[in-house]
């Protein structure tokens, strides 16, 4: 983002998910700071990857303050566990008042509760399945599929 | 009463006993097959194996017939959505979580999720008051931490000795809810006087409880 100040943002999770976005907003310009609890997990960056990184649990509110958080224009929680995602995208939002909060939720059902919560949700799960889905050609007969879909 | 409770170990299997032992109905979640079957010894607690932020599980366990639920895994994102969840879809009357993270006991209040008890923080302040104030036994704290509850003993040398009750110079928000002399429970008035030896039990204010505690043990 030539010319305009470099945005922040912070993310939860340094797997092949929260790695490979580090990775890439990192190369676009962005500022990011990435937390993970395995020190392992940061090995997932790349040369590309110019930002900050974190050793610390997320759920840790001393961890989440560590990341400059309140600075931050957009948080993604991407960790393997979608409770912890759940609650450090709250905090984000409600806490911090972060701009654009977007959290990782694996488990589809649980994806839709939190959506009408008010909290932005992707799934892997359901997106993969969906992408599936439609190489496999079923999404024709719906009736096959009542109530999953 | 129905109590809910999700989370395993020794904090749930002693806490469940004492529950039921008062005469309360306990259900527990645990997500631990190896620690459902432990519980499950137990006699007169269901235990229901399953993840307990789903919502699906907690209706099982009863939750539209509860009153109350706790959340007591090791872990605070855990307890967050269960409480999370049963906000959503049951209208539990008391829903309390143990926060493992003291810092992370703003959170849960300012969310607004659950009633936030840390255990860390409780018995700093145990042992913090046990430490500044000898002799003064002080009981569990009421209404989420608020409330204090202490027991002081009257020295001989202390200040109030034959003063009424009306008359002490305690702090607002404190109450002198009963004496102990020579073992005896009494009930004081404002005109009750305290004598030497007595024991006073004094209820305020967490945040007056201090000061309140200074006076009665203030010497001349």
């Amino acid at each position: 983002m030539p010319g305009k100040k470099k945005r922040f943002g912070v993310i939860a999770g340094s797997g092949r998910l929260g790695a490979f976005m580090g990775n890439k907003l990192s190369s676009y310009g962005y500022g990011i700071t990435i937390v993970d609890k395995d020190p392992e997990a940061f090995k997932n960056l790349s040369m590309e990857f110019s930002g900050f990184h974190i050793l610390g649990n997320i759920v840790e509110f001393r961890i989440l303050k560590k990341s400059n958080i309140k600075k931050a224009s957009f948080f993604i929680a991407t960790t393997g566990d979608d409770n912890t995602n759940i609650m450090v995208a709250q905090i984000a939002k409600d806490m911090f008042k972060v701009p654009l909060v977007v959290a990782r939720v694996d488990d589809p059902k649980k994806k839709e509760i939190y959506s009408e919560m008010g909290i932005k949700t992707v799934s892997p799960t359901q997106i993969s399945a969906d992408v599936f889905l439609e190489k496999l050609d079923l999404k024709k007969d719906r009736s096959l599929l009542k109530g999953w879909l | 009463m129905k109590v809910l409770i999700v989370g395993g170990g020794k904090l749930v299997y002693y806490l469940s006993r004492t529950l039921v032992n008062k005469g309360n109905r306990v259900t527990v979640i645990n997500s631990s097959r190896e620690d459902s079957d432990k519980l499950a010894q137990m006699s007169k607690v269901d235990v229901i194996f399953g993840d307990g932020s789903e919502p699906e599980v907690l209706e099982d366990a009863g939750a539209f017939y509860c009153d109350a639920l706790l959340a007591l895994t090791p872990y605070d994102q855990v307890n967050f959505n269960v409480c999370q969840i049963s906000n959503a879809y049951f209208q539990i009357p008391r829903v309390v979580a143990l926060v493992n993270d003291p810092d992370n006991e703003i959170v849960f209040r300012k969310l607004g999720v659950a009633e936030a008890i840390s255990t860390t923080h409780i018995l700093t302040g145990l042992i913090e008051q046990t430490t500044i104030f000898e002799d003064i036994i002080t009981h569990a704290p009421a209404g989420t931490g608020k409330v204090s509850i202490s027991e002081v003993p009257i020295k001989k040398t202390a200040k109030v000795i034959n003063q009424k009750v009306k008359d002490l110079s305690l702090p607002k928000d404190c109450l002198i809810a009963g004496l102990l002399r020579k073992g005896k429970p009494i009930i004081p008035r404002g005109d009750t006087r305290i004598k030497r030896a007595d024991r006073v039990i004094v209820v305020s204010l967490t945040s007056n409880h201090d000061k309140a505690l200074g006076i009665l043990s203030e010497e001349f």
